[in-house]
């Protein structure tokens, strides 16, 4: 992560010899400026991640107040057996194959075109980066009637060049095509922006010193922009894959999960054993996996990364 | 000789590669211009035709030229619809969490950044632990703790959780962190109380990054989705992307006016992003917040 860092505070040694005469008072104020957010913490999102997990050993409804009979890991024993659990998983997954490319590689291209022009940036800014800013009801709502059938933007572009336009909201392979065209559209601009960031940081010179050693745009951009933007192409791409295995709202609001339930994302598949059959206790089973999941995700980025680091 | 030769030759192909990279770039140029253009199609073709009247839309869907545009779809959708209720409600529930995030997030990082006191090196961890945690998957623990806090419904179950924001921490500290101490050392030695040196020295140098975790926060508590459908269901309870997304599917309402509806829904946003556009350009650049 390319968060800003400021340099240490010089002079630790100068500093020492305050500290022991007010460290007594510091260690109260420290802890009142720390209260109002470690209570909200705490309650908000410490609190829901204990309380998942207990309540996922338990055979709660969600319905009751009571907690319920305890059930040990029965709960996890029914989600890891359950076919439509895995099927969410799949389709969560799916989406993430479906879209991390485009998401990856496009706006890739894209930063390293507009890196290249000094004119429009403004224009490629709104274009590109203003999608992401804006509510998933919206863009569905949008999108819904550009995915009409026979009369939306969508069928008219494909019978325009001739092909017959896929059912987008009645099929199950017309809705991946529908949800992962309207998704590249919402978030490439996030990607290329810091694509875009990256690519500010290599210093103009490299690629003087290359174009006069006689490299072509094509080799400067495998030879100097790929390999110095790797680190920022492994940030994106895991920020990508996160981003997509959480997929929700476009699914949800679009196609309800549907055509039967056939692109229902593990989120959904939550909400609708917590929420709509109540079994709340199995559902917290089911987030807690999907979390562990989200987590090793993650985890073995962070030690792909630090291995990578200490081989460079 | 050979030198002179091998100098012609370089120059030779100095100026090939010259007249490549120009039409490398003219080709990007052209790319990027016609793919921005296609980029904006959604956005122009839902506003154009929120503006035809219905009659028109239903003969001929996709046209986006009409002889008599008109402003009907955008009157029927704050009367059929409670987008009037919905817009109060998003903006007082941004509006309040952008105040709170920002007050108790600069706080704690002002501790982190300037003080030093026993257990920061063991919240520090606590609180980055936080950002691995997905908030979407508990939604069904908080919703259950929120029923039994007796908060479902209210303004502060959307609120409060937003509040809570380890990310906020972070770029407030880093830019806290910034501030030189001896500026502080000095403040401290005049007798300054640190509430003093957090109100009236840090918060003021602190300016772009309240502006920055201010715009975050208002743009995500805005678009939530997920939590405020669980939470609140009283229709007029409800914020935009709740209220927008129950209009799919429902019947008497029509393109027109589901369109407005949906431009009304994106319209404060993109007003914060082209007032904001660096801010918020720059914040994501920095801190790859998702």
């Amino acid at each position: 992560m390319t968060t800003t860092t400021a340099a240490p505070a010089p002079g630790i040694a100068r500093v020492e010899t305050t500290t022991v005469e007010t460290s007594g008072r510091d260690n109260k104020a420290g802890w009142l400026f720390s209260t109002p957010f470690l209570l909200l913490y705490a309650l908000f999102l410490i609190g829901p991640v204990v309380l998942g997990l207990i309540i996922s050993f338990f055979n709660t409804a969600t319905v009751k107040s009571d907690l319920g009979r305890f059930v040990a890991f029965e709960n996890y024993a029914d989600v890891l057996g359950s076919l439509d659990f895995w099927k969410s998983m799949w389709h969560s997954t799916l989406f993430t194959l479906l879209t991390v490319p485009f998401l990856v590689v496009l706006p890739l291209l894209a930063a390293v075109f507009a890196s290249r022009i000094s004119r429009n940036q403004w224009l490629y800014r709104i274009a590109f980066f203003a999608p992401y800013v804006v509510p998933s009801a919206s863009v569905c709502l949008i999108f819904a009637f550009m995915y009409a059938p026979e009369v939306g933007l969508f069928a008219k572009a494909f019978g325009a060049v001739g092909l017959p336009a896929p059912d987008f909201l009645g099929s199950t392979n017309g809705a991946w095509f529908a949800v992962t065209m309207l998704t590249v559209w919402w978030t490439f601009g996030f990607n290329f922006v810091l694509y875009t960031a990256a690519l500010q940081e290599i210093p103009e010179e490299t690629y003087e010193a290359a174009a006069i050693d006689g490299a072509t745009p094509w080799q400067q951009l495998r030879s100097i922009t790929v390999p110095l933007l790797r680190p920022t192409i492994s940030l994106v791409l895991m920020l990508q894959i996160l981003a997509s295995l959480k997929v929700f709202d476009q699914i949800f609001i679009l196609l309800q999960g549907g055509p039967n339930l056939s692109t229902r994302p593990v989120i959904q598949y939550i909400y609708d054993t917590g929420f709509t059959t109540y079994r709340g206790g199995y559902a917290a089973a089911a987030t807690m996996v999907y979390f562990v999941i989200l987590v090793a995700v993650s985890a073995v980025w962070m030690i792909a990364t630090r291995r990578r680091g200490a081989d460079a | 000789m050979t030198t002179l030769t091998q100098h012609a030759q370089r120059r030779e192909t100095s100026k090939a590669d010259k007249l490549g990279s120009k039409a490398f770039n003219r080709l990007a140029a052209t790319c990027l211009t016609l793919s921005a253009l296609i980029w904006l199609v959604p956005f122009a073709w839902s506003v154009i035709t929120s503006f035809r009247p219905a009659e028109e839309i239903t003969a001929n869907p996709v046209a986006i030229w009409s002889d008599n545009y008109t402003f009907d779809a955008y009157t029927s959708a704050f009367k059929l619809n409670s987008i009037g209720w919905w817009y109060l409600n998003s903006f007082l529930i941004s509006t309040l969490a952008v105040v709170f995030t920002v007050v108790v997030c600069s706080l704690i990082a002002f501790g982190l950044a300037h003080l030093r006191f026993k257990g920061k090196g063991a919240l520090t961890v606590l609180i980055l632990a936080g950002l691995m945690v997905p908030m979407e998957a508990l939604v069904l623990p908080q919703f259950i703790e929120f029923r039994s806090l007796g908060l479902l419904g209210t303004y502060w179950a959307l609120i409060l959780p937003a509040t809570a924001s380890p990310v906020a921490v972070f770029v407030f500290r880093s830019f806290l962190k910034g501030i030189p101490e001896p500026l502080i050392e000095a403040a401290r030695i005049d007798g300054a109380s640190w509430w003093r040196i957090y109100r009236q020295i840090c918060m003021p140098l602190c300016r772009p990054a309240v502006s920055a975790v201010a715009i975050f926060t208002f743009i995500t508590t805005w678009n939530a989705f997920l939590w405020p459908l669980l939470v609140l269901t009283q229709t007029k309870s409800q914020t935009i992307p709740v209220g927008l997304s129950g209009l799919l599917g429902a019947t008497g309402v029509n393109q027109a006016e589901v369109l407005a509806s949906a431009v009304l829904g994106l319209l404060p946003l993109l007003v914060v992003f082209l007032v904001a556009q660096r801010q918020i350009v720059q914040g994501v650049a920095s801190t790859g917040i998702k």
